[in-house]
């Protein structure tokens, strides 16, 4: 699955060499950019700073409410009115995301098996993350 | 046993045959005594192509799947071990499949996982390190690979047969076979569905699954379940999430009465009627049987639905069985021991 991230372009293949001849520097900008990202993702999506954002190819609806966080699609135990098995007033997660990704461009996105949740990355900057290459790694 | 086991399972044989293949479900008790368990295979072995081990189904507590499966392996059978990731993570699953694989099972059923807040441990932590699409890339990755996730190798690694669910009566529908495929892209090899009691729906959902051309990729096995009481259609509708139990069955099983002999009587009937218009929809390879408790009920269901296991001999049209006989359960158990 790295190479999804790491073989995307040139440019960002040579910021991720960057960061990794200067891990220091990747962690001071870690530090700076986790609140910005709380600000901005928090309030719109209920980001919960999983640390491997995947709000674009999940019809811009965060995996993470989901109670058993999954990143793959819907359990089976979705209710009959589209509602949460376990939390029963709350709208499952992935018929939202289902639903707004048939609006974006880059639908088929959410077709794309999502590799296993790296948790040594909760509660840092996805976007560091991303830039850095720490996503992805130690998945089938 | 030395050695995990080589070769393709009898479940793996009996989904090359072609021919329908049957599966069931039986619970794996809550003792400590094996006996109470073999008792329930016995009950279902010879009308069966491999017998399904719940993991703490509903989020309530039974003797471990992999225990389970072990004990059905020893006794000949060929188990389908469900592997939930509710309770463990990525360790304990893979240390569990690589177990499971030394003892002699095979065939793993790939779970997210019921939740355990509609069990008898809801205050429990739940754990949902994978979910099932994660976990059968895991167990692909296990066996084709022979390396754990961590990269570290496997000597032997296990040959195991991973397999899928898919519940076409939760939204969101229209997703639903594309999810199928998305299971299938990440390594499931065969397809159990969610308890089939809405057959339009099921018929629907098959027709996608056929656009789709998946049908031709895996088997897919419709799951059916023979109702006791009213009041246990009552409970699936309402208490157990992602099972579509119409309210004309539900009407249907309170007609029936309490007198058991009639509501068990009707139970079945409804389950043989489900069973006759599935074989109508294209594409579905078998059935997977899930009585719940009831392992009585499939020798009668496979009688009356005249289903037979893919892997038992073939019947000559003129010694077809007769209702009210038991001849032909028999000489199975004989081929079976053999």
């Amino acid at each position: 699955m790295s190479q999804a991230v790491s073989g995307r372009s040139t440019a960002l293949a040579r910021v991720q060499a960057f960061f990794r001849r200067h891990p220091r520097i990747a962690r001071v900008l870690d530090r700076l950019a986790r609140p910005i990202e709380i600000a901005g993702k928090k309030p719109i999506f209920g980001c919960q700073m999983c640390g491997q954002c995947t709000l674009h190819e999940t019809g811009l609806t965060c995996p993470m409410g989901c109670p058993k966080t999954l990143r793959n699609g819907p359990c089976g135990g979705v209710r009959m009115n589209g509602h949460c098995e376990v939390i029963p007033e709350m709208m499952c997660v992935w018929v939202k995301a289902e639903r707004r990704s048939r609006w974006l461009p880059w639908r088929g996105a959410i077709l794309r098996i999502q590799p296993a949740l790296d948790w040594s990355l909760r509660g840092s900057s996805a976007w560091m993350n991303l830039l850095s290459g720490r996503v992805g790694k130690g998945a089938p | 046993m030395s050695r995990s086991a080589k070769g393709a399972s009898r479940l793996q044989e009996a989904l090359a045959t072609g021919r329908r293949v049957l599966t069931c479900e039986i619970g794996t008790g809550d003792g400590a005594d094996p006996e109470d368990l073999r008792r329930r295979a016995r009950l279902v072995r010879d009308h069966v192509d491999a017998v399904n081990v719940p993991d703490n189904t509903a989020g309530v507590v039974h003797m471990s799947a992999v225990a389970a499966a072990a004990i059905l392996a020893q006794e000949g059978l060929d188990p389908v071990m469900h592997v939930s990731c509710r309770d463990r993570n990525r360790l304990a699953l893979q240390s569990d499949l690589l177990g499971a694989a030394a003892l002699g099972v095979r065939n793993v059923l790939c779970l997210t996982g019921d939740h355990m807040i509609h069990g008898d441990h809801p205050q429990a932590r739940p754990v949902f390190d994978l979910d099932s699409l994660q976990l059968l890339g895991l167990v692909s990755h296990m066996t084709r690979r022979g390396r754990y996730l961590s990269g570290r190798e496997l000597k032997p690694p296990p040959d195991l047969f991973p397999g899928a669910t898919e519940n076409p009566f939760a939204p969101p529908y229209d997703f639903r076979p594309l999810r199928l495929a998305k299971k299938i892209e990440a390594g499931a090899r065969f397809i159990q569905t969610q308890i089939v009691f809405n057959v339009e729906r099921f018929a629907a959902f098959m027709a996608r699954v056929r656009d789709l051309g998946l049908d031709r990729k895996v088997p897919i096995l419709a799951g059916v379940v023979p109702l006791r009481s009213a009041r246990a259609a009552r409970y699936l509708r309402d208490h157990v999430p992602g099972v579509e139990v119409p309210e004309a069955v539900v009407l249907r099983m309170e007609q029936a009465g309490d007198q058991r002999v009639r509501r068990e009587d009707e139970g079945i009937r409804i389950c043989v009627e489900v069973i006759e218009r599935i074989r109508e929809i294209p594409g579905v390879a078998g059935l997977h049987l899930m009585p719940i408790r009831w392992e009585e009920a499939v020798a009668v269901i496979c009688q009356r639905a005249r289903l037979r296991p893919a892997l038992a001999a073939p019947v000559p049209a003129a010694a077809a069985p007769i209702p009210g006989s038991h001849g032909t359960g028999r000489r199975d158990s004989q081929e079976r021991s053999a």
